[in-house]
């Protein structure tokens, strides 16, 4: 495999040269010279060059042909905990709608638990037209094992073009699992999802680098094109209680059921509090609160909001707040529809994993904190003294 | 014990500039680290060996600078690194990354776990770790914040979830993927680095792992890219200019529409 420059096709226009991420190309006497040493192979340079002057061999894959005609439909995976179904579920449905008008095809739906059926209505009333049940005490949580052996069989079967999942810590385990076991493509944490309308394939399109790249993404020769898409990221649909659908029931042998790891506890530790993906609003602390006790604005104004309470890495490496709280790189990514920075500086890791909220308000006593250069609305003053009176203010407007 | 590490070697800052005429990564001066979650990874695993006796082993798959990164971890403890390292590699996705890296961890032989971290700040996909472990068949634990027990032929472990986490117990051998609350990574000693100096990295192809060739590299990677761009960069707004009461009284104009 390698890529090679066709120098009687090079006219030096250069279009490479700015298409290539990784400046790998170069142009040597008015023709473009590719360092094979950077070349990461990633192709963006292919379809830049209008004269098909830069090729890349590939050795035959030798997968197993199958015919793409033969996969239709587009399939979300549904996530519940203790029979409740998670937003972002509802979320992939009202785009699996969107893709499946485009392909002229149907929306199904995937759901595993234990008695459960009573739930799936809700998921025709949000887009899908069929819903598959797997119904047993053993897929009543979710465990990679038992779950992957289901999805994989229920592919094998059904044989759907698309499988959308949400980005969660469940459906990153297990999706990962089921795209290598089928042998497909599974592209992470997309923000944009779209039909190529020739050819009909999946767009893909998710940031690299921290958000610095944007990559649109196929899967052209396997099948189901597989993606997961974080919470939030896509509109909820509105729920039509008329709609029809039909649902259909899945049985599976013990066998197939067989977890060798066990789930021994389910300990919930936010009992009370909103849960930071789920979360319409998030309300952040960061090194500016100086000191644990002085959480408590923050959560006092996240309550009066119904929104969550999150944390920049420098509050939860002193102590002030739990992990499972952190916002940024080493922590959490997170899209609220409003995200509150109250205290904190706004370094890059803080940002890649808050700066895809729809509102950003930063709060800051340092008017140089780079939270400024990216936040919708910014306050240049002292949080103790501004986060109690919006709490205040809010309570009165919201009634609450 | 005998523990195999999985780590990458990334740009030390997300913050990837881009030339405005060409377009392109400006890469120079961007220093190379290990993944910071790897970094969990591997002081987790020179724990249980400290607790358990045994030997770590570190592998990487990357150009041969990555190497750096395989001494690095020695220097913290590892007994040794593989680099696994191959011009046909290039363009692999996930799934042809943790091909390749479960050919490598079959080569090395009998191991008792796998420990990876959860994902690479440069990639964020935290598809690798469980195809490895689908390629090998072992079970797999992800997003590991501590490991409670562990005896002879099980291990009891807490996985983090949305709401807090979860209890869940695998036979051995098993793979991890792990989150930073599961320890403070070590600085390395002044010993650890002589060692990791004079250590020998060994070097191993694809033949030698035995990787098939329509598996890896492009070829073995169901997903391409097909066009990178740069979005529109997200700008600030407005600073609210007033008193503490007016600049309150502004915001809750603002947000009350969004809010009810």
């Amino acid at each position: 495999m390698s890529i090679k420059l066709i120098l009687d096709k090079c006219n030096g226009c250069t279009l490479c040269v700015r298409a290539c991420p990784f400046s790998a190309i170069a142009m040597v006497n008015k023709k473009a010279v590719i360092d094979q040493g950077i070349c990461n192979l990633c192709g963006a340079c292919l379809p830049a060059c209008k004269f098909k002057a830069i090729v890349i061999d590939k050795v035959p894959a030798q997968v197993v042909k199958i015919n793409l005609a033969d996969y239709k439909g587009v399939w979300v995976f549904v996530e519940q905990k203790k029979g409740k179904i998670q937003s972002v579920s509802f979320e992939l449905l009202g785009k699996a709608r969107e893709l499946a008008a485009k392909l002229d095809t149907y929306v199904g739906a995937v759901f595993l638990g234990n008695q459960i059926e009573i739930e799936a209505q809700e998921l025709i009333s949000c887009g899908a037209d069929t819903v598959y049940l797997a119904e047993a005490p053993q897929l009543a949580n979710f465990q990679d094992e038992p779950y992957t052996k289901v999805l994989v069989k229920l592919i094998d079967k059904y044989k759907p073009a698309i499988v959308l999942c949400g980005a969660t810590f469940i459906g990153r385990s297990l999706i990962s699992r089921v795209a290598v076991k089928i042998n497909t493509g599974l592209t992470a944490d997309c923000t944009a999802l779209d039909i190529e309308p020739q050819k009909k394939i999946l767009l893909q399109t998710r940031p690299a680098f921290g958000g610095n790249i944007m990559a649109t993404i196929v899967t052209p020769n396997h099948r189901p094109q597989m993606a997961t898409v974080r919470h939030k990221v896509m509109p909820q649909p509105l729920p039509d209680k008329q709609r029809k659908g039909k649902i259909i029931k899945e049985f599976f042998h013990n066998d197939e059921l067989h977890s060798r790891t066990k789930l021994l506890d389910i300990i919930e530790e936010v009992e009370g509090l909103v849960n930071l993906a789920e979360a319409d609003i998030i309300v952040s602390g960061g090194r500016g609160m100086s000191g644990q006790d002085n959480f408590k604005i923050i959560h006092e104004l996240a309550e009066v909001l119904g929104g969550g309470v999150g944390s920049s890495r420098a509050a939860v490496d002193s102590g002030w707040m739990p992990y499972s709280h952190q916002v940024g790189q080493t922590g959490r990514t997170v899209s609220p529809k409003i995200y509150i920075a109250c205290g904190i500086s706004g370094q890059i890791q803080h940002l890649v994993g808050m700066q895809s909220s729809k509102i950003i308000i930063a709060i800051n006593k340092d008017p140089d904190a780079p939270i400024f250069k990216i936040a919708t609305y910014g306050i240049i003053g002292d949080l103790f003294e501004i986060v109690p009176a919006l709490t205040k203010r809010f309570k009165e407007v919201l009634r609450r | 014990m005998n523990v195999i590490v999985c780590i990458k070697q990334v740009p030390e800052t997300t913050e990837v500039k881009i030339n405005p005429e060409t377009n392109t990564l400006v890469r120079d001066g961007v220093k190379s680290i290990i993944n910071l979650f790897d970094m969990y990874a591997i002081e987790e695993g020179v724990r249980l060996k400290d607790k358990f006796g045994g030997k770590v082993t570190v592998i990487t798959m990357g150009p041969a600078q990555a190497e750096a990164a395989l001494r690095e971890a020695i220097s913290m403890g590892a007994d040794e690194g593989v680099l696994i390292s191959d011009r046909a590699f290039a363009g692999s996705d996930t799934w042809a990354t943790s091909y390749t890296l479960a050919c490598a961890i079959k080569r090395l032989g009998s191991f008792d776990m796998i420990i990876c971290g959860k994902q690479a700040s440069d990639g964020d996909t935290a598809q690798v770790g469980p195809g490895i472990s689908v390629h090998l068949d072992i079970p797999q634990v992800t997003y590991v914040k501590k490991i409670e027990e562990i005896n002879d032929n099980m291990v009891r472990i807490e996985r983090m979830t949305e709401e807090g986490y979860d209890v869940v117990e695998s036979p051995i051998p098993f793979l991890i993927t792990v989150v930073k609350e599961i320890n403070e990574p070590r600085i390395a000693s002044l010993k650890g680095m002589i060692k990791a100096k004079a250590a020998k990295i060994m070097h191993w192809t694809a033949q030698d792992i035995g990787a098939e060739a329509q598996n890896i590299g492009l070829s073995g990677s169901p997903t391409n890219v097909v066009k990178i761009f740069t979005p529109i960069p997200r700008v600030g707004g407005q600073i609210l200019k007033g008193d503490n009461h007016e600049v309150v009284e502004k915001l809750v104009q603002e947000l009350k529409l969004e809010i009810t």
